[in-house]
C-alpha cells in the first residue's frame, strides 16, 4: 500500500496518494471553487500547468500560490478564499 | 543565494525538445543542466510518463536522458536574466544563479482558450489541463466529461481520460469531417498506423466533427455544455469540460532575453539559433509542431550548442519532413470563423482582471486596452487573454516585462545588499 | 477686461482678441495627450476654445501610464506645496464625477520616520501643513504600528496626511480627454510632431496645423520640440504585486523620499508603497539619470526591493507580477514649467513635473489657462514660469 499524505484543507484533514497536487487534493475534498475573481465569480483551475493562475490558494499561510504546481506535503495547511 | 555550477549548456524546459537537446549536448561532451518548474521530466505532453510509461517514444528518451546523468533542476522557475551567460531562478523560495555558455530555450506551449459564455465556470478546463489535473491526482472515475475544441490533442486526452475511468459523453471537434478525412488519407504509413491505433482506443466514444461549444451552464461549476454544429444546438450534461483549441508558443522568456519574436514565434536560423548570441530555441516556441518536430529541433539545437554543426545538419531532412506534416495538420484543424463570434458582450476575456469582450472591443491596440482596462495586467501576464485578443481583435500582443512569471518579491532582491543605512 | 493676464509677463500674449478673418484653424494646439495635455485641453475647451491635441501614441501612454498615481501634498518648497495643494483641491472637486476605473481613493499618505531625527522632521512637517490649513496627525511608534501593522517594529513613528489620495492615471487622463472631447476638442493620435512654434505644429507627414497658440505638454520629449528646455528624463522603476487586500492602508513614504527626489543626481531609491483599490500593491521608488532605455535594470530593482523590505519585511513573500520603468520629466529646481515661452510668442510650456505630474495636472491647466482668459490665477504663477530658465528677448 503506497504511503498516503495527510494535509488540511480549510481546516479539514484529507489523505491523498503521493504525487498528488494541491489542486487535485482540493477537488478530491469536494471543493470546486478555489477562489473568487475580481468581481466575485467562482473560479477553479483552467490550464493545469501553472500559467493561468486561476488555481491560487493559500498554502501554509502564504497567499496566491498556484495549487496545480504544488505537490501535497505532509501536514500542509491549505485555505481557499472562503467567501 | 545559491550559485549552481556553471555549465556549458543550460536547457530551459524538460519536455521532449529540452530532453532531446540535453541528450545531444551531453553526448557531445558538454556539461549540461536542465531547468523545469515541474517536479519531473516530461514537460506537458510527457507529464508523469516516468511513472506511467505508456508512451514508447517518451520511454526511449527518458531512458536516454537518465543514462546521460544530466541533472534536472526540478521545481525551478526562471526569474530573469542577470546579463549574458547568467539567469536567475527561484526554487522553494530560494534564488539560484544559473551560469552557462550556451542557452537552449525549450519552453514549450500552452493551450489556446477561446471564450464563450460560461467558460470561466469551475470544471471548465483545457483539454491538456484536465489531463494534467488527472495525472496530478484528480479522481475522474465515473465522471462525465465532454472533450471539445480542436486538434489531435483532444483524441489523446479523451483516450487517456477514458482509460482512467472517465465517462466521455462526447468528443467534439470543430473541424469538419471532410477536412479531417482528407488529412487522414494523406498520412504517411507511420503516422497512419498511429492514427489507427488512436482511433481504436477511442472506440465506443461518441464523436462528432464540425461542432463546437456555445455556452457552459451551471451555477458554481459546470453542469452542462451547449454545443452547435451551425444548424442546431443541443446540450450535454457533464461534470467537466476539457476544452482546447490548439496550442500557443511560450515565447515570453525568449522575448525577455531579447530574442526576436514575430507573430508569437521565436525566430531561429537553420541550427535553431535565435537572434541573441549563444541562445537557441527548440520545439513549440519556434512554432507549434508537436512532439516529432520538437525532438528534431531539440537535437539540432543541442548539437549546434555543442559545436557539432555537421551532425546537426544531418537532421535537416527529417526536420523538413516533420514541418510538412505539421503544415498539413494545421490546415486540417484550422479554426473556423464562428469561434471568433462565441463571446458575448458580458463574456470575460481577461480572467485575471474580469475584463469583458464588450469592454475590450472598442480599443484598437493591446497597449491601449491594457492601460485602460487592466486586461493582460494580471498574474497570467496576458498568456491566456493575449492570444484571445489576437484572435478576436487582431491585436499584436507581444510586450513582455520581467519577471517572466510572478515570483516572490524577495526573489527580485536576492544579491543586493543595501548600502542605504536605515 | 479686468484682471491680470500674461500681457505684462515676458512672452505673454493676449489671445482673446485674436480671432479675425483668415484666423488660424485652432485656438490652441496641444502636443502631448498625457494627463497634463488632457487637463489643459479640458480647461481650454470648457471655456469654449477650439482645441486640437496631438500625440504620437495613446492618451496617457507615456509617463502618465507608467507612474504611481499619488495625489499628494509635498512640502519641499512653498511653491511646490502651493501647486500641489491647489491641484489636490481641484481633484477633490471632481472626485465624485470620476468613473470607477479611475480608482480614486482618499486613503491618505503615511510619512514614515525611522528614527528620532526623522521624527523631528515629522513634527516640522506637521507644523508646516497646519499653517496651510492641511490636517495631519503625528503618530508615535505605537500609533504607526496600529495604523500600518505590516511596517516593521522599531520605526519611530509617522505623519498621517488623511487628505491625500491615489488614482489610476491612464483612466484619469482618458476621463479628462473625454470631457475635453465633449466640448469639441479634437484628438489626433498616431501623429508625430516634428516642429512647433507659437503659430502651429509641423507633423512628420508634412501636414501643418495652424493655431493661435500652442502648448508643449510633451513630457520628456518637450526639449526636442522646444530647444533649451531644461528637462532631463529621470528613470523610475515600479513593481506591482498580486492582490493582498488590507496589507497596506495608506500610501507609505519614507521621509528620505524627498532627499531621493530632490537630492543629488546619483541613483537613488526610497521606500514608497501604494495600495490600489484592487488590493494590489505598487512598490517604488527609484531615480536615475543617464539611463536612456526603458529596460528594467535588475540592480535598481534589487535596491528598491531591498529598501522596501527594510521597512516592510512582510513584502518578501508577496507575489510580484510585473516590473516596469518610466521617465519622469525633471527640471533643475524640481518645479514644473508652466506658462509662456519668453522668446516665442504663442508658445506655452506645460511640462517638467518630475514625480508630481498626476497631482499637479489640474492646477497646471488652470495656471496656464486662467491668465489667458483674464482671470486671476488662484496662486502666483511666477515660480513656474519658463522664463526663469529661458532668457527673455
Amino acid at each position: 500500500m503506497p504511503p498516503s499524505i495527510t494535509l488540511a484543507i480549510n481546516g479539514r484533514p484529507i489523505s491523498v496518494p503521493p504525487d498528488c497536487t494541491i489542486a487535485s487534493a482540493l477537488m478530491r475534498s469536494g471543493v470546486p471553487t478555489f477562489r473568487h475573481s475580481v468581481t466575485g465569480q467562482p473560479r477553479g483551475p483552467l490550464c493545469g500547468m501553472g500559467i493561468c493562475f486561476e488555481c491560487r490558494v493559500t498554502i501554509n499561510g502564504v497567499a496566491q500560490q498556484r495549487s496545480c504546481q504544488t505537490l501535497c506535503g505532509e501536514g500542509m495547511e491549505v485555505e481557499t478564499d472562503g467567501h | 543565494m545559491v550559485t549552481e555550477q556553471p555549465v556549458d549548456v543550460l536547457v530551459i524546459g524538460a519536455g521532449p525538445a529540452g530532453i532531446a537537446a540535453a541528450c545531444e549536448a551531453a553526448a557531445s561532451g558538454c556539461a549540461v543542466s536542465v531547468v523545469d518548474d515541474n517536479p519531473d521530466w516530461g514537460g506537458q505532453i510527457w507529464r508523469a510518463q516516468r511513472r506511467e510509461g505508456t508512451e514508447p517514444q517518451a520511454a526511449l528518451w527518458l531512458d536516454r536522458i537518465g543514462r546521460t546523468g544530466v541533472q534536472l533542476l526540478r521545481g525551478t522557475q526562471v526569474v530573469g536574466s542577470k546579463g549574458p551567460g547568467e539567469l536567475t531562478a527561484e526554487r522553494e523560495g530560494e534564488i539560484c544563479s544559473l551560469r552557462y555558455g550556451k542557452l537552449i530555450l525549450a519552453t514549450g506551449a500552452r493551450e489556446l482558450f477561446l471564450p464563450f459564455p460560461g467558460w470561466t465556470l469551475p470544471g471548465v478546463m483545457g483539454a491538456g489541463g484536465l489531463q494534467a489535473m488527472v495525472k496530478g491526482g484528480l479522481p475522474i472515475v465515473g465522471r462525465r466529461v465532454v472533450v471539445a475544441g480542436s486538434g489531435p490533442l483532444l483524441l489523446a486526452v479523451a483516450a487517456y481520460l477514458r482509460k482512467r475511468g472517465a465517462e466521455i459523453t462526447l468528443l467534439a471537434e470543430q473541424a469538419p469531417t471532410g477536412r479531417i478525412m482528407r488529412f487522414a488519407l494523406s498520412l504517411p504509413m507511420s503516422k497512419a498506423r498511429q492514427a489507427v491505433a488512436l482511433k481504436r482506443s477511442l472506440l465506443g466514444i461518441r464523436q462528432k466533427n464540425g461542432c463546437w461549444p456555445v455556452t457552459a451552464e451551471g451555477s458554481d461549476q459546470i453542469e452542462s455544455l451547449t454545443l452547435t454544429n451551425g444548424r442546431r444546438r443541443w446540450s450535454e450534461p457533464c461534470d467537466y469540460l476539457a476544452c482546447g483549441f490548439g496550442l500557443v508558443p511560450n515565447w515570453e522568456l525568449a522575448a525577455l532575453l531579447g530574442c526576436d519574436v514575430r507573430g508569437g514565434r521565436v525566430r531561429v536560423d537553420d541550427v535553431q539559433a535565435t537572434t541573441v548570441a549563444d541562445v537557441y530555441c527548440a520545439g513549440e516556441p519556434t512554432g507549434i509542431g508537436g512532439v516529432d518536430l520538437a525532438l528534431l529541433e531539440g537535437q539540432i539545437a543541442g548539437l549546434a550548442a555543442a559545436g557539432r554543426i555537421d551532425k546537426a545538419r544531418r537532421l535537416f531532412p527529417q526536420r523538413e519532413k516533420a514541418r510538412k506534416f505539421v503544415a498539413a495538420l494545421d490546415r486540417a484543424f484550422s479554426l473556423r470563423d464562428e469561434l471568433r463570434e462565441l463571446a458575448a458582450c458580458e463574456t470575460i476575456v481577461c480572467r485575471c482582471e474580469d475584463v469583458t469582450h464588450g469592454a475590450l472591443r472598442p480599443f484598437t491596440s493591446w497597449r491601449d486596452a491594457k492601460l485602460q482596462t487592466r486586461c493582460g495586467m494580471g498574474p497570467c501576464q496576458g498568456r491566456i487573454c493575449g492570444p484571445v485578443a489576437n484572435m478576436l481583435y487582431g491585436w499584436s500582443c507581444e510586450s513582455v516585462r520581467p519577471p517572466v512569471l510572478p515570483v516572490a518579491l524577495s526573489s527580485l532582491a536576492e544579491t543586493y545588499k543595501s548600502r542605504d543605512k536605515l | 477686461m479686468s484682471g491680470p493676464t500674461y500681457d505684462g509677463l515676458p512672452g505673454g500674449r493676449d489671445i482673446r482678441t485674436e480671432r479675425q478673418a483668415g484666423s488660424p484653424s485652432y485656438d490652441a494646439a496641444i502636443v502631448g495627450a498625457g494627463i497634463v495635455g488632457a487637463a489643459c485641453a479640458r480647461a481650454l475647451a470648457e471655456e469654449g476654445r477650439r482645441v486640437l491635441v496631438v500625440d504620437s501614441h495613446l492618451v496617457g501612454g507615456g509617463a502618465t501610464g507608467a507612474g504611481m498615481g499619488h495625489v499628494v501634498v509635498m512640502d519641499d518648497s512653498p511653491a511646490q506645496m502651493a501647486l500641489n495643494r491647489y491641484s489636490q483641491l481641484l481633484w477633490n472637486e471632481v472626485a465624485d464625477e470620476l468613473p470607477a476605473g479611475c480608482e480614486f481613493e482618499t486613503c491618505g499618505t503615511m510619512w514614515v520616520a525611522a528614527d528620532d531625527e526623522e521624527m523631528d522632521e515629522v513634527r516640522r512637517k506637521h507644523a508646516v501643513f497646519a499653517e496651510q490649513g492641511i490636517e495631519t496627525f503625528v503618530l508615535d511608534r505605537r500609533g504607526l504600528h496600529e495604523a500600518e501593522p505590516n511596517l516593521r517594529d522599531g520605526l519611530a513613528g509617522g505623519l498621517r496626511v488623511p487628505g491625500d489620495s491615489v488614482i489610476y492615471p491612464p483612466v484619469a487622463a482618458r476621463w479628462l480627454m473625454d470631457r475635453a472631447r465633449e466640448h469639441g476638442v479634437e484628438l489626433l493620435l498616431g501623429a508625430t510632431v516634428v516642429e512647433m512654434d507659437g503659430r502651429g505644429l509641423q507633423l512628420s507627414d508634412g501636414r501643418r496645423i495652424e493655431a493661435a497658440m500652442t502648448i508643449n505638454a510633451a513630457g520628456n520629449l518637450a526639449p526636442q520640440l522646444t530647444a533649451g528646455l531644461p528637462i532631463r528624463p529621470r528613470k523610475g522603476h515600479l513593481i506591482i504585486t498580486d492582490r493582498y487586500p488590507g496589507f497596506v492602508h495608506h500610501q507609505l513614504l519614507e521621509l528620505g523620499y524627498l532627499k531621493s527626489a530632490h537630492g543629488s543626481d546619483a541613483d537613488s531609491v526610497a521606500f514608497n508603497v501604494q495600495p490600489r483599490k484592487t488590493g494590489q500593491l505598487l512598490i517604488g521608488s527609484s531615480r536615475q539619470f543617464d539611463s536612456e532605455t526603458l529596460d528594467v535594470d535588475p540592480p535598481m530593482v534589487e535596491r528598491m526591493v531591498a529598501r522596501s523590505l527594510q521597512y516592510m519585511p512582510g513584502l518578501a513573500k508577496l507575489s510580484a507580477i510585473r516590473t516596469w520603468t518610466g521617465f519622469r520629466a525633471a527640471t533643475p529646481d524640481s518645479l514644473p514649467l508652466i506658462g509662456p515661452h519668453p522668446q516665442i510668442p504663442g508658445l506655452y510650456i506645460a511640462t517638467g513635473h518630475e514625480g508630481l505630474g498626476i497631482t499637479t495636472s489640474l492646477a497646471t491647466a488652470r495656471l496656464l489657462v486662467d491668465p489667458l482668459l483674464g482671470r486671476p490665477p488662484a496662486i502666483p504663477v511666477e515660480p513656474y514660469l519658463p522664463a526663469r530658465f529661458l532668457p527673455a528677448t
